[in-house]
């Protein structure tokens, strides 16, 4: 077992480090206040290869480890929490079930402009009376016999309007209930196919957060992910991939958060020292470090796991649950620390926790984790 | 063409602190990069490969650590990676440094040698103009920005105290260049992942002909008699006095400190 | 190499469109005190293309000796007409000491002469001095400032240094000085000129950038106004620094968001920060902490600002800047 990086992971985090202090975090701020879609980011990152890390060469992508991809969205929600979950959604729940479910034609023609940026990615599985319960989806897909005809909506879908490819999860067959449900592949501007209103978010702000309108939307056979019948698990094992995303982007909002407050509790003085000298100032920092860093070791752990083909559902489910938890928490703290100053704009924490809530909802809420878990230690 | 651009790793200045008890530099901890002005000088050669398919080689000297930056450059994109290091070479000013270099660069083929305009831990800006002495090259420093004729004439922007210059000269030459000239692009995440597979050359002594009289400390006309930092922070005065007498023990501290 | 044969201090004078620059009347004055301690002359190297009339004030600011090279080829800086000429110079008079002013000139030329000599060069030094031993000891920071080295040359003549503009003193000029102004010829291999300069821009208001200052005169809250500012300006015009402010003064569009200090604006480290009217949020000491030397002055004697300062004033900026820019006029013309 090694716990220590190896010098392509190390040179990596140097890469990434460098690139989201000096062209991510300073968006940070006016991304979220113009609640705008970084997309000059994407086109930076699309260039060095960030849009398709884990992926291997044939396909476009760069032939990295989920380590790797996992170590991006770490260090880019460290500085933006909104560059994050682009790169996460866009990868984990886009790039990633085409290469695992795909045909190698559906690859072929999909992952090289995905992986190069080119083309965003996004997942479309929640609608609005199928959220933790996904398997009430309302959304249908018809078989016509050389075509698929969508017909419903989603809610709530990360990325969307900027995105060119969607995975979206439908009902092919009712009566079979989950094992009725099927993954399609559909492309922007196919004619039926419309995005809606942009939610209004507490965080993230800068992500877009749309609805997805199907009506008599008609994709060519060859559009459907997997087999028919298959699209609950290709929706639940991209969701399980997912998880080690948002897991690395609650955990990057933590360590944001940690950098202000270490910094402002050193610098601030009251009562003539600086607050950091207070005992009650450094028992809170050091529980709050060592939660950040027991997230980040099983966040490393579930990557680990994907990336040498080991099972790593509940690895990923205990990462995000615990993540996220972490980064509300410490987020919390932080503001508290800043006192006044941190509740303004002025600085970055307030925002910090605005996004870190999110990572306790979006691809699985916490308590979606916890059954997770539990369903695989009393099994 | 062929490229080399010469670049050299360093402690990241802006990261070294003095230790406010003693007075010493604090050097742990403190990163090592590759100096700034070489890295934009290794952008310069890679977006010439870009325009013109040029081959970049990267050249450094130092301890074997060097070869971090040596893997930096391979993921932005170079082709060839040598790393000079030698027992013999230590301890080299920048005349010394300068002659191992120029020993290397003469065992290669090149139209066009790059070097930073200096060094952020040295910022001495000599090594560049010293290579190009020894290999009888044109030399132009304070590189802002080059243009290739895509046969044999660079037309290049000097950066000068009232503006810029622009000169031309014919391969092969060597230039200096800013940081500011290129900002330099990030490693690629492909670059990266191959750039541990790839082979760093390690030349030694005995791959240059350079006579040892003309290498590391012997070879060194210049030597540190003392090394000393300005000396430890005292706690500040504060004084509340009138304004004649508040100006009198400005410009007395200020001398004090030789800053006036 | 016998160094016995090698005397007298040299000065690299240069000069642009005629025009003989400040630094190098400054190492003259840096070259006399040498000298004199070294019981030795002080020579001047004028290169350039019909500039005798130059010759003579080079003497009243301090040489006794000028050594005068005038041909077309010298006419404008090119490294290797002037690199030729400086090198037959130093065979001809064997110099032990070299200095040249550290511009972008003088430092594209002092390597590539030194490396044709064969000697060490010491770029950058902050302080020239003679040791007993009667070599020159060259002092120059290092590691971005944070470290001194006294750097020695002992077996290789000359002893060459380059000096940045305004580290040293100029003399005063003294007409009534007498010395030597001796003609000299350079033969030029003109085989080994390569470069071609196509066109001289002059370019006005670089953009200013106040991490590079090495004197930044900052204004904040206290000095938010019109008035305000133009005293800082003039302080600064003497102190040859630049202005900075802090974040209060940007916002109210008084100065630009380039000069800027602080977490929202710029780092900035230079060797003397003045901070008129700032009482010191943390975001803006975040910004200027690591200053060689703070000066504080505010009417506050609480103000955060206070402690961190080296040396605080407590008083009115608006009275204390004025007077202070008075008295640096007086001391420093």
């Amino acid at each position: 077992m090694d716990f220590k990086l190896n010098k392509k992971e190390e040179l990596f985090l140097q890469m990434i480090r460098d690139f989201a202090e000096n062209e991510v975090k300073p968006l940070a701020a006016e991304v979220d206040e113009e609640e705008r879609f970084p997309i000059e980011t994407v086109e930076k990152m699309a260039k060095i290869g960030i849009m398709g890390i884990p992926i291997p060469i044939e396909y476009g992508g760069q032939g990295g480890t989920n380590q790797m991809y996992s170590m991006a969205v770490e260090e880019l929600s460290r500085a933006c929490a909104t560059t994050g979950v682009v790169v996460s959604a866009h990868t984990s729940l886009c790039v990633a079930p085409i290469f695992e479910n795909g045909t190698e034609q559906q690859k072929q023609k999909y992952l090289p402009k995905l992986c190069s940026g080119e083309w965003i990615g996004a997942f479309g599985l929640t609608e609005p009376n199928a959220g933790t319960d996904a398997a009430m989806q309302q959304t249908t897909a018809i078989d016509e016999g050389d075509k698929w005809i969508i017909n419903g909506s989603k809610i709530f879908i990360t990325n969307a309007g900027y995105a060119h490819v969607y995975i979206v999860i439908a009902m092919t067959d009712k009566s079979q209930g989950t094992k009725g449900i099927s993954a399609f592949i559909v492309e922007k501007d196919t004619p039926g196919f419309t995005i809606g209103k942009k939610e209004k978010k507490l965080g993230i702000r800068g992500s877009a957060t749309c609805e997805l309108i199907f009506e008599n939307c008609e994709i060519p056979k060859d559009n459907l992910l997997g087999k028919v019948g298959k699209g609950f698990g290709i929706a639940m094992k991209t969701l399980d991939g997912g998880r080690i995303g948002i897991a690395a982007q609650a955990l990057g909002i933590a360590q944001g958060a940690m950098d202000e407050t270490i910094k402002y509790t050193k610098e601030r003085k009251q009562f003539n020292k600086s607050i950091s000298k207070f005992q009650n100032t450094q028992f809170q920092l050091a529980d709050m470090e060592t939660k950040v860093q027991a997230s980040r070791l099983l966040v490393r752990s579930a990557a680990y796991k994907k990336d040498n083909g080991m099972p790593y559902s509940t690895d990923a489910a205990m990462a995000k649950l615990f993540a996220a938890e972490t980064a509300m928490e410490v987020t919390t703290k932080a503001v508290q620390f800043h006192g006044g100053y941190g509740y303004t704009r002025e600085y970055p924490i307030e925002r910090m926790m605005r996004d870190a809530k999110i990572t306790e909802i979006y691809e699985g809420t916490s308590e979606v984790q916890r059954m997770v878990i539990a369903a695989s230690i009393l099994k | 063409m062929k490229i080399i651009v010469c670049i050299k790793q360093v402690p990241d200045t802006t990261e070294v602190r003095l230790d406010p008890v003693t007075g010493t530099l604090i050097r742990d901890g403190v990163p090592s990069i590759i100096n700034p002005d070489d890295k934009g000088g290794l952008e310069l050669a890679l977006s010439l490969k870009d325009l013109y398919g040029a081959h970049v080689t990267v050249i450094t000297m130092g301890p074997t650590q060097a070869d971090a930056v040596l893997r930096e450059a391979y993921a932005m994109g170079a082709d060839r990676a040598i790393l000079l290091t030698d027992r013999k070479f230590a301890g080299a000013d920048t005349l010394a440094t300068s002659n191992a270099l120029a020993g290397a660069l003469k065992m290669l083929e090149y139209d066009l040698i790059i070097t930073g305009r200096q060094a952020i831990d040295g910022d001495t800006a000599q090594v560049g103009p010293q290579i190009a002495e020894h290999l009888d090259l044109p030399q132009v420093s304070y590189l802002e920005n080059l243009e290739y004729d895509g046969n044999k004439t660079f037309r290049i922007r000097k950066a000068t105290e009232e503006g810029y210059q622009i000169l031309e000269v014919d391969s092969p030459c060597l230039v200096t260049v800013l940081a500011s000239a290129n900002k330099a692009r990030y490693m690629s995440v492909r670059g990266i992942i191959e750039a541990y597979d790839k082979d760093v050359e390690v030349w030694g002594f005995d791959n240059i002909s350079v006579d040892e009289s003309k290498l590391g400390l012997k070879g060194s006309p210049t030597k540190v008699k003392k090394a000393f930092t300005k000396g430890v922070k005292s706690n500040g005065e504060v004084f509340e006095v009138d304004t004649e007498e508040a100006v009198g023990i400005i410009i007395s501290r200020l001398k004090e400190k030789f800053i006036i | 190499m016998d160094k016995t044969q090698y005397k007298n201090v040299f000065v690299f004078v240069e000069q642009r469109e005629g025009q003989i620059q400040g630094v190098a009347l400054e190492l003259l004055g840096k070259a006399r005190e040498l000298a004199d301690n070294l019981g030795e002359k002080v020579y001047a190297i004028l290169l350039g293309n019909n500039i005798s009339d130059k010759a003579q004030s080079l003497i009243a600011m301090g040489a006794d000796n000028v050594v005068l090279c005038q041909d077309a080829e010298l006419e404008q800086y090119y490294t290797e007409s002037y690199t030729q000429a400086i090198c037959q110079i130093v065979e001809k008079y064997k110099p032990s000491i070299l200095l040249i002013g550290a511009t972008t000139i003088g430092r594209d030329l002092g390597p590539r002469v030194s490396a044709r000599l064969s000697t060490g060069l010491t770029a950058d030094c902050t302080r020239l001095e003679i040791s007993e031993e009667k070599e020159l000891l060259m002092t120059r920071p290092a590691f971005g400032g944070n470290l001194m080295a006294t750097i020695i040359c002992s077996d290789h003549r000359p002893q060459m240094s380059t000096v940045r503009p305004g580290v040293m003193k100029a003399l005063a000029k003294d007409d009534s000085r007498k010395g030597e102004i001796e003609n000299m010829d350079i033969v030029f291999n003109k085989d080994k000129f390569r470069v071609r300069i196509i066109e001289n821009v002059k370019e006005k208001g670089n953009m200013v950038d106040i991490a590079d200052a090495k004197i930044l005169v900052s204004g904040g809250r206290g000095c938010g106004t019109e008035e305000g500012l133009k005293r800082l300006k003039d302080l600064a015009s003497v102190l040859k620094a630049e202005v900075s402010a802090s974040r209060a003064v940007v916002d109210s569009g008084l100065m630009g968001h380039e000069r800027q200090v602080g977490q929202t604006g710029k780092t900035v480290r230079p060797d003397l920060y003045i901070a008129c009217g700032i009482s010191g949020a943390i975001q803006h000491m975040a910004g200027m902490e690591e200053s060689g030397f703070i000066l504080a002055i505010n009417k506050d004697r609480y103000a955060p600002i206070m402690q961190t300062a080296d040396l605080g004033i407590i008083g009115d900026a608006k009275k204390i800047i004025p007077a202070l820019t008075e008295r640096l006029k007086s001391i420093m013309k």
